[in-house]
């Protein structure tokens, strides 16, 4: 069947499928199982409304579990495995304990993903959240401060593979004597006069490279978000600091700042979740080259090139658990707001 | 706010500047990008795209017309010509004749040529080439120019890209592939997310406040965890790669925010409104269809554009799960990697397919970036 035609069937099946089967499970608990009516109606209202919400979440919470909740199961499992295929051509999975991850932990490529990525969490939330600070406390206060908000936010809607294309063309480099056409090495050899350099095979500088474009795409986000939370200062408080006689520079460091401590918080955390997953950007421009591997593209390679499923489940339990302390801050958040 | 005490702020014309500053170079990256992707590969080649609206100076590598088209004339055997096309208005101003030596002539000198003969080349490109004894071989000769050619703006690049380019230059099959991708795996986690949503908050029942932080605890799963178990899911009950399986993955990693953000929207609707429609005795099914998904909907509306933009720029989830052997269900992303990797030097498509795949994206955000930013401020976990 024509693509087309299969996702369009597949729009009206899985629509109507979903209207389908949550109007005719209510019809059948309504009609068949628990009428409200006859002389058990009052009963069967109360059954009928244990039973709803089970009826409404059954769809979300059976896809959640198997697209979401098994993996992470599932892998734990492979993490501990090794694929081996027998003699008679059956593919087993055999229980090795930990040799996947001790594997790992030999290799100096893992170790190299690893300070990457510690580098990367540093940098890209601590870069974004400043600039994005910076970004919405200048633009709230002139007047074609949207305009400018939108173009800074733009880059959010572009794609990592997008991105990286349009920072390579920045850091690209042509032979000596030639016009540069990147505008990184244009600047550096105009100021420099030194000879153009291929930004991203220079080790350790190129991962800072490849960061920047992350950087240019998350501000916009954080910027967005503190914005609102600057709004929502009390405008008593900046009046009573400015009544007090102080300078915009302590209004904003010492005022606002405290204020929105809490949001920028959650700034932090969403971005760091970000960079954790990074995978397209360094796949799209290096490829883990020269120095710049990180755990997701490290990971990718392990479970797709090398074909390496039990060392590549080990890697992606290590992005597991630097998410954890997240995770389990922001469950602990959501049940502390809903009280 | 802070001219509220009377004096205007000394700052305002540093706030104007650095903000100027900062919109420029976040916007820089992507107009250069735009700007190449209109030049021809020649002049993204020779110079900075930031050149492109000034006349810019170029070395050219040309070639006379091949002896074959020689006249004879008085004797003498007389090639005529122009370097450049016709449609080109560019002026030399130095040329040579042989690669070590660009610069040997200026415009309307005469050179001798090393195989016999002499050629003159003037200013706007004729050259004419005269030999006592009939030019001989088979193509015509090198000429290096240093031409000054004015700015020049072609849509040729998105001709090759979309229509008329062979199979790894044409981006317009992967362009309909991103689209069957895009538009059911946006539409489909609405719906069940919206039921879950809604349960979750206007119905009382034991263990909500559990699948609740469940949710949460979700929303930052990385999906590469579920890469290999739902991969070999996939071949194991038949589904293999394509499309089927992309758009499962793709609800399942979007379902998370999408009841996250709903719930977040609908426990803030007043409370009055359902209530009496229970007294009124509505049914569940029809306080919801009736009234909670049309009340709902900037919030649905929110989740659409983030799952529209997360599927159509999405590389990982399209490689793993539906791209095969056969490369026949490519999306753009994958093809734009493919040409970073096969022709990093091919500028002028590279830049052009970046541009014809993140045009949509930016379309959508610029149309919609109310919808994006409410839930933004919804979806981040406060």
């Amino acid at each position: 069947m024509h693509p087309a035609l299969l996702g369009l069937a597949t729009i009206i099946m899985g629509v109507g499928g979903c209207v389908g089967y949550f109007w005719l499970s209510n019809f059948i608990l309504d009609t068949f199982i628990y009428p409200p009516r006859g002389p058990n109606a009052g009963r069967n209202i109360n059954r009928a409304n244990i039973i709803r919400p089970w009826l409404f979440l059954f769809p979300a919470l059976f896809a959640l579990s198997i697209y979401l909740a098994y993996p992470v199961v599932e892998t734990i499992r492979l993490s501990l495995t090794e694929r081996v295929t027998q003699p008679d051509g059956t593919t087993t999975y055999d229980f090795v304990g930990l040799a996947n991850y001790s594997q790992m932990m030999a290799e100096p490529k893992f170790w190299e993903a690893l300070s990457n990525n510690m580098m990367w969490l540093i940098v890209v939330p601590a870069l974004s959240t400043a600039f994005g600070l910076l970004a919405a406390q200048l633009t709230d206060r002139i007047g074609w401060g949207s305009i400018a908000k939108s173009l800074i936010f733009m880059p959010m809607a572009i794609s990592f593979v997008g991105a990286a294309v349009i920072w390579k063309l920045v850091y690209d480099a042509r032979p000596q004597g030639t016009d540069q056409i990147g505008i990184l090495n244009a600047l550096y050899v105009w100021f420099s006069g030194n000879e153009p350099q291929q930004w991203l095979t220079v080790p350790f500088w190129n991962s800072f490279l490849l960061m920047t474009v992350l950087v240019w795409i998350q501000t916009g986000f954080a910027m967005v978000i503190l914005s609102a939370a600057l709004r929502g200062i009390p405008e008593e408080t900046v009046e009573a600091a400015i009544v007090d006689g102080a300078n915009p520079f302590q209004i904003f460091f010492k005022i606002k700042i405290p204020q929105i401590m809490g949001t920028i918080v959650v700034v932090w955390t969403t971005i760091t979740i970000v960079v954790l997953k990074v995978f397209d950007i360094v796949f799209a421009m290096t490829n883990g080259q020269w120095e710049t591997q990180v755990l997701a593209n490290y990971m990718y390679d392990k479970l797709f090139r090398a074909n390496d499923w039990g060392v590549g489940s080990a890697s992606a339990m290590i992005i597991m658990l630097l998410v954890t302390p997240i995770l389990v801050w922001n469950v602990y958040n959501a049940r502390r707001e809903m009280r | 706010m802070d001219n509220i005490a009377g004096t205007k702020s000394s700052l305002t014309w540093a706030v104007h500047l650095s903000v100027v500053c900062l919109v420029a170079l976040w916007l820089f990256p992507t107009v250069g990008l735009l700007v190449s992707s209109f030049r021809t590969s020649d002049q993204i080649a020779t110079s900075g795209w930031w050149k492109a609206m000034f006349p810019s100076e170029q070395n050219m590598t040309l070639r006379t017309a091949a002896p074959e088209t020689q006249n004879e004339i008085n004797g003498l055997h007389v090639i005529e010509g122009q370097l450049f096309d016709a449609d080109k208005d560019a002026k030399i101003s130095v040329w040579g004749i042989s690669s070590r030596a660009i610069d040997s002539f200026k415009a309307g000198d005469t050179a001798e040529l090393r195989k016999g003969g002499k050629v003159t080349v003037q200013a706007d490109g004729s050259y004419r080439m005269e030999n006592g004894v009939p030019f001989e071989g088979k193509r015509g000769a090198r000429i290096f120019v240093t031409a000054t050619a004015p700015p020049e703006f072609t849509l040729d690049n998105y001709k090759t890209v979309l229509i008329s380019g062979d199979a790894t230059d044409n981006l317009a099959k992967a362009f309909f592939n991103t689209l069957t991708v895009t538009i059911p795996a946006t539409i489909i986690p609405i719906l069940i997310a919206a039921f879950a949503a809604y349960a979750l908050a206007w119905m009382d029942f034991p263990g909500r406040a559990l699948l609740i932080a469940f949710i949460v605890a979700l929303l930052v799963v990385p999906l590469q965890l579920a890469l290999i178990p739902l991969l070999r899911l996939h071949l194991g009950i038949g589904i293999g790669k394509g499309y089927i399986g992309v758009w499962l993955a793709h609800t399942g990693f979007g379902l998370p925010l999408a009841i996250y953000l709903l719930r977040n929207y609908m426990v803030g609707l007043p409370r009055d409104i359902i209530e009496n429609a229970r007294v009124d005795g509505a049914t569940e099914f029809q306080i919801f269809t009736k009234i909670i998904l049309p009340l709902s909907f900037p919030a649905l509306a929110s989740f659409a554009i983030f799952q529209f933009l997360w599927t159509w720029n999405d590389l990982l989830v399209s490689l793993v799960f539906l791209i095969d052997a056969t490369g026949e269900t490519t999306v753009m992303t994958k093809q734009i990697v493919e040409l970073l990797g096969t022709r990093g030097g091919n500028w002028e498509i590279l830049a052009t397919s970046a541009f014809v795949s993140i045009a949509v994206p930016l379309l959508v955000f610029f149309a919609m970036q109310k919808y994006l930013v409410r839930g933004l401020l919804a979806g981040s976990v406060k």
